[in-house]
C-alpha cells in the first residue's frame, strides 16, 4: 500500500512547500552576545511558601541548550519540569521565590524586569503552553493575537503587512484557508488547529529558542502526530533550539537530541536521547521505561512498576529522594544527595550505583523485581486459559491453587504495603455468593 | 444502522458464548432546538451501531480517540445512559429497557471503575464506607464482623493496608485511589469488569502498578474485562482482543497480536502509526501515517464510510469509481480477506509498527 510511503507531512503541513518565511533572520537582540552559549540555567532553585511550608518545586537546576538542538525534560507529575521552564520565561507567580541563574545568550534573565523581560519572551525565548483551550484569548481573534507578537517586537510593522504575516504563518502550520481563518476566533478552531496557531505565535518572531511544555498532551494521538510535525517545521523555518518538556517517552524519543530526567525537582540523569533510553545509569530512568506498556512488543512482559510515589516537596529527607522507591537502594544513600556525575562523554546520572544499573543494559527487569507478595498474588500456578464458566468462583476461593506458596519474607500486611505492592496472605473469599 | 448480525466468525474458537454480546447498539442523544417550546431539532449519535463480544476470562480493548463513543458504549452497556437502541445481552439476559430497580441485581455481575481516581470517590467518606457501600446497598454480609473482615480482604487484594481505612480519599495518592475505586468495584464480586480509562490519569510508574494488578485480578477471579482506553501501548499490554471505534462505530476487531501488526482499517493503521514509540532507532526510522483533519461531528457523520473524509487512502490512492462507493456505501464489518473483522471497502493488512 502505498500510503506508507506518502512521507511524513505530506498532508498535515501542506504548506512546508511555502519555502521560508520573508523576512529572513532579522533578530539578534541588541545588547546579547551571539557567542555565547543560547540558554543556559545554572543551579536554579524554585520555592513557592506554602500553609504547611516551603515547597521547594525546583531544586537545582543545571542545563545548557545549544543552537538547533532539541532538549526533552521529561518527569512525572511534579517533578518540576514545568516550573524550571516558568521560571526560564519568568512567568512565575509573586510568591515564588527563584534563585540561581539563567542566561540567555550570556545576559542574565532572572531578576530583570517584566519589561525588559518582555523584549525577549517571543522574540528571543518563546513558549508553547499545553493546553491550546486556555493559551489563547477568546475574545480577540486569532490574526489578532498574532499581530501583536509581531507588532510588539517590530513598532514599525503596518498593520496590513502583520496582517498578511499572520497569514502566511497559519498557512505554515497547516491551517487551511489561511487568508480567511486569520478572522476566526479561538472558539472556532478544534483542539489540534488552536495548538497550531499556539505554535504560529511562538515562531513568528523568529526566536533562539521555543519552549514546548507538554505541547501535545491535551490532544488525541492522531492529532499530535500532526502537531508534532508542525512543531519539526517550526524548527526548520526558525532554526530555534528546543526545550521539550513532556511525561511521553515515546514523544521524546522521536524528537529530542538530548534528554534531561527529572525527579522530584531535580536533575537525576542527562545524555543523548541514545545513552538515556539504550544504556540508562540511574534506577529511576530504568524503572521508567521498564513501567512503559510497549505498543512494538509481541510478547507480553510483566511491566515492573516503581513501588511508592515521589516524595513531597516540602520535607525532603537527606540522602537520594528516589531512594525509598530504589530496588538498588543501600545505607549509603541516605547519607546524602548524589550529584550528577559524568559516567560517560555527555551521560551524567545522580546515583552511587551507576555500574549496578549499567549491567541492565535498559532492561528493567533485572533491576526492578516485584516483590515476593506480587507473584504471590500473580497467581502464576493457575493455568493460563482459566475459564469463568459455572465453577471458576469456586476455583478462586479460598487455600485453592495459591495457599501452599510461600508467605513472603518482609512485607506482612501493613508493612509498607501503601506503598502499591501488592500484600495478599488473605485471599478474598469468593466462594461465598455460590 | 443495518440490522445487527447475530452470527460471524471471530478469530479462532472461542470458549463457549459470549458472557456479554452487544448487538446494534444506539446512543442518540437529542438536540434541542432554541426558543421556548425546545423541540428536538437533531440527535448527536454517540454510539450508532455497535456489536461486541466478550467472552468469559478475556480482555476485550475498545480503543478510539476522544469523542469516538467508547466510555458512552461503557455506560449504554451498563445501562447507566440507557441505549436509545439495539440489544445488550448479559449471560443471555436482555439488559436494554430494564428499570433501574431491574437492573439492581445484575450490578452485581457488571461492575465499572471510573477513569478519574479524584473524581469518583466521595471526597467525605473513609475508604472502609466508600469499600462497604455495595455491600450493604446489597446486604450481602450477615453482620459487621463480616463487612469488617470482607472489606479488609477487599483491600489487601488490591495491594492496600487494610490499617488505612479509616483515612479519606484526599490522603490518598492517585494510584492507591484507583486502587480503592477497583476494591469497590470487586465487592460484588462481578463477573465482568467494565474499566473506562482506567490507568489514564496516572503516572505511568504507577500505572504499571495498576495493570499488573488488574492482570493479576482477573487471572486470579477470572474476570472478564471491557477495557476502554485510548493508550494503544496499554490496550496491546492487557487485551486479549481489540476492538477500533471511531465516530460510533466499530470499524475493525481482531486479536491483539493480529490487530496490531496486520491492521487492515486504514484509521486503525493511522492510529498506530501515530503513537511514538519510546525508542529512539525504532522511532526515528518509522514512515508515519498522518491523517489530516479532526474527527467530524458526530451529529452530522459523512455518508457512506465515515472516515472517508479523513481517509488517506480515499485521498489518495483510489479511482474515482472506488471513491464513489466509499461515499456511497456504509462499509459493514465484515472479513474482506484479512483474517479478522473490519469497515473498510478495501482494506488490506498492512505493517505499520
Amino acid at each position: 500500500m502505498s500510503i506508507g510511503t506518502s512521507g511524513p507531512g505530506a498532508s498535515a503541513t501542506g504548506a512546508s512547500s511555502l519555502g521560508t518565511l520573508s523576512s529572513g533572520r532579522s533578530t539578534s537582540l541588541r545588547g546579547f552576545d551571539v557567542s555565547a552559549p543560547l540558554l543556559e540555567v545554572t543551579d536554579l532553585n524554585v520555592q513557592f511558601p506554602s500553609e504547611d511550608g516551603l515547597v521547594h518545586a525546583v531544586r537545582g537546576v543545571d542545563y545548557t541548550l545549544r543552537s538547533g538542538e532539541v532538549l526533552g525534560i521529561v518527569g512525572e507529575s511534579g517533578s518540576g519540569k514545568s516550573v524550571t521552564s516558568l521560571a526560564v520565561m519568568g512567568l512565575l507567580p509573586g510568591n515564588a521565590r527563584v534563585t540561581g541563574s539563567v542566561r540567555y545568550r550570556g545576559q542574565e534573565l532572572l531578576g530583570q524586569t517584566d519589561r525588559s523581560m518582555s523584549r525577549v519572551r517571543g522574540k528571543g525565548v518563546s513558549m508553547i503552553f499545553q493546553d491550546p483551550m486556555t493559551s489563547l484569548d477568546p475574545v480577540y481573534r486569532v490574526g489578532a493575537q498574532i499581530e501583536e507578537t509581531l507588532r510588539t517586537h517590530d513598532r514599525s510593522l503596518s498593520s496590513q503587512a502583520a496582517e498578511a504575516r499572520a497569514a502566511e504563518l497559519l498557512e505554515l502550520v497547516g491551517i487551511p484557508n489561511a487568508r480567511e481563518r486569520v478572522r476566526s476566533f479561538p472558539h472556532e478552531f478544534s483542539g489540534g488547529m488552536r495548538q497550531r496557531v499556539v505554535i504560529a505565535i511562538a515562531m513568528a518572531n523568529q526566536p533562539d529558542v521555543i519552549i514546548a511544555d507538554e505541547p501535545t498532551t491535551a490532544l488525541d494521538v492522531t492529532v499530535q502526530a500532526q502537531i508534532l510535525e508542525v512543531l519539526q517545521t517550526a524548527l526548520e523555518e526558525t532554526g530555534a533550539a528546543m526545550v521539550m518538556i513532556t511525561h511521553d517517552l515515546g514523544v521524546v524519543a522521536g524528537i529530542a537530541d538530548r534528554v534531561l530526567v527529572m525527579y522530584a525537582g531535580r536533575p537525576v540523569e542527562v545524555g543523548s536521547v541514545e545513552d538515556i533510553y539504550y544504556e540508562p545509569r540511574m534506577p529511576y530512568t530504568l524503572g521508567l521505561l521498564g513501567s512503559l506498556p510497549r505498543l512494538d512488543a509481541s510478547t507480553r512482559e510483566r511491566l515492573t512498576p516503581i513501588v511508592g510515589s515521589p516524595p513531597s516537596l516540602l520535607s525532603m529527607p537527606p540522602g537520594c529522594p528516589f531512594a525509598p522507591r530504589c530496588p538498588l537502594h543501600v545505607p549509603q544513600c541516605d547519607e546524602a544527595e548524589p550529584p550528577l556525575l559524568e559516567v560517560g562523554p555527555g551521560h551524567s546520572a545522580a546515583c552511587i550505583r551507576t555500574e549496578q544499573v549499567e549491567r541492565a543494559h535498559g532492561h528493567a527487569a533485572e533491576v526492578f523485581s516485584e516483590t515476593a507478595a506480587d507473584t504471590l498474588l500473580a497467581g502464576e500456578s493457575l493455568p493460563a486459559d482459566y475459564t469463568v464458566g459455572e465453577g471458576a468462583r469456586d476455583a478462586s476461593s479460598p487455600g485453592a491453587p495459591l495457599a501452599d506458596q510461600p508467605e513472603p519474607a518482609a512485607t506482612g500486611p501493613g508493612a509498607g504495603s501503601d506503598t502499591g505492592s501488592v500484600v495478599s496472605d488473605h485471599r478474598p473469599t469468593n466462594g461465598d455468593r455460590a | 444502522m443495518s440490522a445487527p448480525t447475530t452470527d460471524r466468525a471471530d478469530g479462532p474458537v472461542r470458549r463457549g458464548e459470549p458472557i456479554l454480546s452487544v448487538r446494534g447498539l444506539e446512543k442518540h442523544f437529542p438536540i434541542k432546538g432554541g426558543g421556548l417550546i425546545k423541540r428536538t431539532v437533531g440527535a448527536v449519535r454517540a454510539v450508532d451501531g455497535v456489536d461486541l463480544d466478550l467472552y468469559p476470562g478475556e480482555v476485550l480493548g475498545l480503543v478510539g480517540e476522544s469523542g469516538c463513543g467508547k466510555s458512552t458504549t461503557g455506560r449504554a452497556i451498563l445501562n447507566l445512559q440507557p441505549a436509545t437502541g439495539g440489544s445488550v445481552k448479559f449471560e443471555g439476559r436482555e439488559l436494554v429497557g430494564l428499570s433501574r430497580k431491574q437492573m439492581r441485581p445484575l450490578r452485581r455481575d457488571i461492575a465499572l471503575v471510573f477513569q478519574d481516581p479524584y473524581a469518583s470517590l466521595n471526597p467525605r467518606l473513609p475508604v472502609f464506607d466508600i469499600v462497604a457501600e455495595p455491600l450493604v446497598i446489597h446486604g450481602l454480609t450477615k453482620d459487621d464482623a463480616e463487612l469488617r473482615n470482607r472489606v479488609r480482604e477487599l483491600v489487601e487484594t488490591v495491594g492496600l493496608n487494610p490499617e488505612h481505612t479509616n483515612r479519606y480519599p484526599a490522603e490518598f495518592s492517585g494510584g492507591q485511589r484507583q486502587r480503592i475505586g477497583i476494591a469497590r468495584a470487586l465487592a460484588l464480586q462481578p463477573k465482568v469488569l467494565v474499566l473506562d480509562e482506567p490507568v489514564s490519569a496516572l503516572d505511568v510508574s504507577i500505572q504499571a502498578g495498576v495493570i499488573n494488578l488488574l492482570e493479576d485480578l482477573k487471572n486470579d477471579l477470572g474476570l472478564s474485562y471491557l477495557f476502554i482506553a485510548h493508550d494503544l501501548s496499554v490496550v496491546r499490554h492487557i487485551s486479549d482482543r481489540v476492538a477500533v471505534m471511531y465516530l460510533g462505530r466499530i470499524i475493525e476487531v481482531a486479536e491483539r497480536d493480529e490487530l496490531f501488526e496486520r491492521p487492515a482499517h486504514p484509521y486503525t493503521q493511522a492510529l498506530l502509526s501515530a503513537i511514538p514509540l519510546p525508542d529512539p532507532r525504532r522511532e526515528r526510522a518509522r514512515q508515519r501515517i498522518i491523517i489530516s483533519g479532526d474527527v467530524p461531528s458526530p451529529a452530522n457523520p459523512p455518508s457512506g464510510c465515515r472516515f472517508r473524509t479523513r481517509c488517506q487512502k480515499f485521498a489518495h490512492v483510489l479511482t474515482d469509481a472506488q471513491r464513489q462507493k466509499c461515499i456511497d456505501e456504509d462499509p459493514q464489518l465484515a472479513d474482506r480477506g484479512a483474517g479478522h473483522l473490519n469497515a473498510c471497502h478495501y482494506a488490506e493488512a498492512t505493517r505499520v509498527i
